[in-house]
């Protein structure tokens, strides 16, 4: 009851029905209305559409997507459109179930963004572990083309459009766009100097407009139903929905879509709160990248501005939920661990930064950190933050300050307790039940 | 005077940096202007020459204002940021937040860098180093585990790579990358584990490499030919020209104890801008050998035997006394402009003949005609290296610019870079050095250069450089210098460094015989004496009659730093001082005089070819015939027209022609002494077409045999099936180990056969 007043599934209207990624299936709930309709109206006017709708980036920058379509050369030809669908953030995975249940809401979305862009050849960039959801989506592209959806002469309208769907080689750096632009080209995969911005010189230095893709799966909706339903939805400057994937101690985690106007509460809650006989430690509200938030924030309102008054990010929307069983110094070691694997080692703070991060974590996890240890800790995440070649390795700077910042006591403890002895690590597995528990103790 | 305010220059923007005002043209990179302003900011990646990379971030400063009312929160790298008018700039100098981010950077660096400095060939000229001390902590504060890599690995024959001294500028592969366009190496593995390496499997074989080594910022990159054989704080440098070809490369010598242990490129933003080729880095040990010449030789008995200057001189004097004006000399191109003008001296005023000749080489008697008009010889409006760059196109002609003048190879692929030059080669296939120029080619059989100069559009924005090799393909120079009748502009380039100050100098043949002219006197007997210095005999088009003929002289005279084949066949030889212990000028394919220094002094050192000449002009009752000071005269230019200039000569139907050149690295004897460096030489391979190939039965992983006609011994290659080889071509290299094309009777434009070889 409260579900449907809180819930409202638009990306994943259809996940539940008996094969979704079909095409057959798919336009039977209505799929590829809203290409059609889209080419019945001129390319400006569907521009005109998406900008008006105020839908943000949904891959984590939260950037106004029509307004990134408008940079593009209007008669510069030619120019791409690129998805990004390199998800690969701890705890985020909103794409990739996207992409299982239903890849033809994405293809519809990457036609009409298109059309209304003006390109005729788009990328489908995806994360290349994700082997089922890359086969889903080539299926799905190939359904398209035989059907006329894709190709020469879409539906009649005289429109062309050819989509190459492309496994990434696993890279987490590789969703930053100028990275993921790197990559696609066979290139290294890491970032590249701005300006010139992909809008300007892109893939194969041509104009291109690289989208998240919930942000280009959300297109087609906002064509059916219209912008104004998008605007209805929403806070004053966040509109409409999106999906929140719940990952962690609490008992029925998945993804929700929700309107941004949405609080953390309510989608705790409708996640059926934390385990029984525990209560919540700490969360993220996007991803590692954007830090800890505390029970002190649970009210906080899930959209791009509210998140950024309590210190952190919507990013991509992905909340890893704690209990009090967590170790938040064993938390933090596994992130920067992480960030540390996936640098790209073109810059100096991250590839020596997160390399030296992790070697003093693990003293703290192991209970043998050093007088002024976590006062160096928090001065090697200062020499690293804010002058990296890219936002990478900020993310493992901000797990580290905020996990600091709530739990000090802990990380103090790490100077004579290792974190194991301090929160055993069998308590925290999320199917550790309280019986378990009681006979380890 | 009124008081007009100045008017703002639109293309300037002024930034402040510290409190300073730099006026700069826009576009400029902040860390650029601060160099405008005197102000120093620390780098690893950046270098100018190179597109920004931001890798290192060792350049970030503090940016409270971007020129909008805006500032950065956070400290931003100069070497990516671009100059804004109103910009204000605070450096590590007056911003405590931009010398804190300085200072992390620089611990972060460090944190796996193995500190061993003193064993490092880059300590005491390191930038990790100094701005380790400038722009650091005095404690490092890191106590963990360090990267640990084998080392060194071996980026070719003459580059190693410490892996754990690398602090990953990226500076190496972007220059093998923008620069040299061999990009054989890259990063590779990421994060912590990023290491340079292979891009592939080839080695980093590039004409280039050396530069690596010198703009590495820390001691990462070394090379097999200086790696642990000096300090830099015990080398003493001396600012001089490279003597490797003709482009007039600036070079630092570096010498300890009496020898140069290396050669860096020096910084001459007109000729080679910072980089040098691996040809002028390296090669400058052949002197070094057993077969210095130390003291006069003197024929005794059939003999060659140590004898004293004046016993020496008397020889010389007597024997050129003898043959009087019935003497050639020849100088070879290598000489200084002083050495060259005090032989011109020697020959016309102190022997009073007219045979004299820096050639030594193909040659013609069309290219003695057109050589003297080039505008580089004149100096009248040469083409430069910055005309070059600006051009709009550039015509290549019997001329490969990365074998021959490489140094003009990488301005020409800057400029194709940076822009957009259009260059066309006529060549006889499309070379690496082409595909690199992205370069047009239109396959030219060598001999038909002028037909396809002709053939081409050329206006008042096209460029031609021609090489030396056009004296061997008729009427190619008068096409060559013809095109300044459509209004493009011309350049000759001659391989050696010295043939351009010859020719001004006069030791040219303006009413004599040329060097081919003057062996074959020497048979006949017109000729009676030789006074021969610098000349490799295996240069000459036919090695064999040159040698015949110095046997046949009746006197020869050499004056040598090593025992050449023309020394051996000497009657005197005197011992002439290394162009490291001489003074003097060398004039670049631009006619831009160039200083060469004189880098050692030793007491011991040989006399100069200058001083040994006035010497001999003494013994010979000349005195002062050849001055100290030559003043230096041109040759009077002889008329040709393209009219009346010798048209190519009919191939047989259905003959294959060869095209040849000599490569960059080959078995030149300048670069005896330094193997590392002559392992880097490309695969010596045959290239035909497939059709051709087709015809000789020849396939791929087959070795072909190179001969004047079919049955006579040849030379034998790898064959390399390359369709992009004119019709009816066959190329080679002209020399390399253990063979010269030409002692078996092959040259350009001459029929060849081909045969499949047959295993034995």
């Amino acid at each position: 009851m409260s579900d449907k007043q809180v819930l409202v599934p638009v990306l994943t209207a259809n996940w539940g029905q008996d094969q979704s990624w079909k095409l057959a299936q798919y336009e039977r709930t209505g799929g590829y209305r809203a290409l059609k309709t889209a080419l019945k109206r001129t390319p400006e006017d569907v521009l005109t559409e998406v900008k008006d709708s105020q839908l943000r980036g949904r891959g984590g920058a939260g950037f106004p997507t029509g307004t990134k379509w408008s940079f593009v050369p209007k008669d510069l030809n030619p120019k791409y459109l690129v998805v990004n669908g390199d998800e690969s953030e701890p705890g985020t995975c909103k794409d990739m179930p996207l992409l299982m249940a239903s890849p033809h809401t994405l293809v519809e979305g990457v036609i009409i963004s298109s059309y209304a862009i003006g390109v005729a050849k788009a990328f489908s960039y995806i994360r290349g572990e994700a082997l089922h959801p890359i086969r889903r989506v080539r299926a799905a592209v190939e359904e398209a083309y035989q059907a006329g959806y894709l190709g020469k002469n879409i539906l009649g309208s005289g429109y062309d459009l050819d989509i190459v769907v492309h496994a990434g080689a696993g890279a987490y750096i590789c969703g930053e766009e100028t990275a993921l632009l790197n990559s696609l080209e066979g290139r290294r995969g890491q970032p590249r100097l701005r300006p010139p911005f992909p809008a300007v010189a892109g893939l194969y230095a041509l104009p291109t407009v690289i989208n998240n893709v919930e942000s280009i799966a959300t297109v087609p909706a906002i064509i059916t139903r219209g912008k104004d339903w998008f605007l209805s939805l929403g806070t004053e400057k966040s509109k409409g929905v999106t999906i929140y994937s719940l990952s962690g101690h609490v008992k029925r985690p998945g993804q929700y879509e929700a309107p941004l106007s949405v609080t953390f509460r309510e989608l705790f809650d409708l996640a059926g709160g934390i385990r029984d006989g525990h209560h919540l430690k700490f969360f993220t509200a996007g991803g590692s990248s954007t830090g800890i938030l505390t029970e002190e924030a649970i009210d906080v309102t899930m959209d791009y501005e509210s998140l950024l008054k309590v210190g952190s990010q919507l990013g991509t929307k992905a909340m890893q939920i704690f209990d009090e069983t967590t170790s938040v110094v064993r938390t933090c070691l596994r992130w920067v661990e992480f960030y540390k694997h996936e640098s790209c080692g073109k810059c100096t703070p991250c590839r020596e930064g997160t390399w030296w991060l992790v070697q003093l974590l693990k003293r703290f996890e192991a209970g043998q950190a050093q007088e002024g240890d976590l006062e160096k800790l928090l001065s090697v995440a200062d020499e690293i933050n804010g002058v990296s070649f890219c936002p990478l390795a900020a993310g493992a700077v901000t797990c580290v300050t905020t996990a600091v910042k709530h739990f000090r006591s802990e990380f103090e403890a790490g100077y004579n307790t290792p974190a194991w002895e301090l929160l055993p690590y069998e308590r925290s597995t999320a199917w550790a039940t309280p019986a378990v528990e009681g006979a380890a103790k | 005077m009124t008081d007009q305010a100045i008017a703002p220059n639109p293309d300037l923007v002024t930034v402040t940096i510290d409190g300073i005002d730099v006026a700069v043209p826009k576009g400029t990179l902040v860390i650029r202007a601060a160099e405008e302003a005197g102000i120093a900011i620390p780098r690893f990646c950046d270098h100018p020459l190179l597109d920004p990379a931001g890798a290192c971030r060792q350049c970030v400063v503090e940016i409270p204002d971007a020129g909008n009312g805006r500032g950065f929160p956070m400290p931003q790298a100069s070497c990516t940021t671009v100059a804004a008018q109103g910009m204000q700039v605070k450096t590590a100098a007056t911003s405590e937040k931009a010398r804190a981010a300085q200072e992390g950077i620089l611990e972060l660096l460090l944190i796996n860098h193995p500190l061993d400095c003193p064993i490092c060939d880059k300590g005491g000229e390191c930038p990790l180093q100094n701005q380790a001390v400038a722009n650091g902590r005095l404690q490092g504060r890191y106590e963990g585990v360090k990267r640990k890599f084998p080392t060194p690995l071996r980026l070719s024959p003459q580059l190693l790579l410490d892996r754990e001294r690398c602090v990953f500028c990226q500076r190496c592969t972007r220059f093998a990358e923008q620069i040299a366009g061999d990009d054989l190496i890259s990063l590779t593995e990421r994060g912590a584990k990023s290491q340079v390496g292979f891009y592939g499997n080839a080695p980093f074989t590039s004409y280039f490499a050396g530069n690596v080594v010198q703009i590495c910022p820390v001691g990462a990159l070394t090379s097999e030919a200086y790696r642990f054989s000096a300090r830099p704080f015990d080398l003493v440098s001396t600012v001089t020209t490279c003597d490797g070809c003709a482009a007039g490369c600036q070079l630092r010598a570096d010498h300890r104890h009496g020898q140069v242990k290396r050669r860096q490129a020096g910084d001459l933003p007109a000729v080679n801008e910072e980089w040098s080729c691996d040809r002028g880095r390296f090669g400058f040990v052949s002197g070094r050998g057993d077969d210095r010449v130390t003291t006069p030789l003197v024929r005794k008995d059939g003999e060659l035997v140590p004898a004293s200057w004046p016993e020496a001189l008397e020889a010389a004097a007597a024997g050129l006394a003898k043959a009087g004006s019935q003497t050639g000399v020849l100088t070879g191109g290598r000489l200084t402009r002083e050495a060259a003008a005090a032989y011109a001296a020697f020959a016309r005023q102190t022997l009073g003949t007219e045979d004299i000749d820096c050639r030594a080489r193909a040659l013609s008697a069309e290219e003695t005609a057109v050589v003297p008009t080039a505008p580089a010889v004149l100096n009248a409006s040469p083409v430069t290296y910055a005309d070059l760059e600006q051009a709009k196109h550039v015509v290549l002609v019997g001329f490969e610019p990365e074998d021959e003048a490489p140094i003009v190879f990488l301005r020409l692929r800057k400029a194709v870079r940076k822009n957009k030059l259009q260059v066309t080669a006529l060549a006889p296939y499309r070379s690496l050095g082409s595909k690199k120029l992205s370069a047009t080619v239109v396959p030219t059989a060598p001999g038909q250069e002028a037909a396809a100069l002709a053939g081409l559009d050329l206006d008042a924005d096209t460029i031609v450089l021609g090489g030396e090799r056009l004296a061997a393909s008729p009427g190619a120079l008068a096409a060559l210098a013809g095109v300044a009748a459509k209004g493009a502009r011309w350049a000759w380039l001659p391989r050696r460094p010295g043939e351009i100050g010859a020719i001004q100098a006069g030791a040219f043949p303006v009413a004599g015989r040329d060097t081919l002219a003057q062996l074959a006197a020497l048979q006949s007997g017109e000729l009676q004496a030789l006074v021969i210095a610098g000349v490799e005999l295996a240069d000459l088009p036919d090695p064999a009659a040159a040698a015949a003929a110095l046997d046949q002289a009746l006197f020869v005279v050499s004056l040598e730093t090593r025992l050449s084949d023309a020394a051996h066949r000497a009657d005197v030889v005197f011992p002439v001082a290394l162009l490291e212990e001489t003074a003097g000028t060398f004039v670049n394919w631009e006619g831009r005089a160039l200083p060469v220094a004189q880098v050692l002094s030793r007491t011991r050192s040989p006399m100069t070819d200058i001083r040994v000449l006035q010497a001999l002009a003494e013994a010979l009752g000349r005195p002062g015939t050849v001055p100290t000071d030559s003043p230096t005269r041109a040759a009077a230019p002889r008329t040709v027209s393209v009219e009346t200039a010798p048209t190519p000569a009919p191939t047989p139907q259905g003959a294959l022609v060869l095209a040849t050149h000599r490569e960059l690295l080959d078995d030149s004897r300048l670069l005896d002494g330094e193997p590392a460096l002559i392992a880097s030489a490309r695969p010596i391979v045959a290239r035909l077409n497939p059709a051709t190939a087709k015809a000789a039965g020849i396939e791929p992983g087959d070795r072909v045999t190179l001969s004047t006609e079919a049955g006579v011994p040849g030379v034998t290659f790898d064959a390399l099936i390359d369709p992009t080889v004119a019709d009816g071509v066959v190329w080679a290299p002209a020399r390399a180990r253990g063979f010269n094309l030409a002692a078996a009777g092959l040259a350009a434009g001459r029929p060849v056969a081909i045969a499949k070889e047959v295993a034995a």
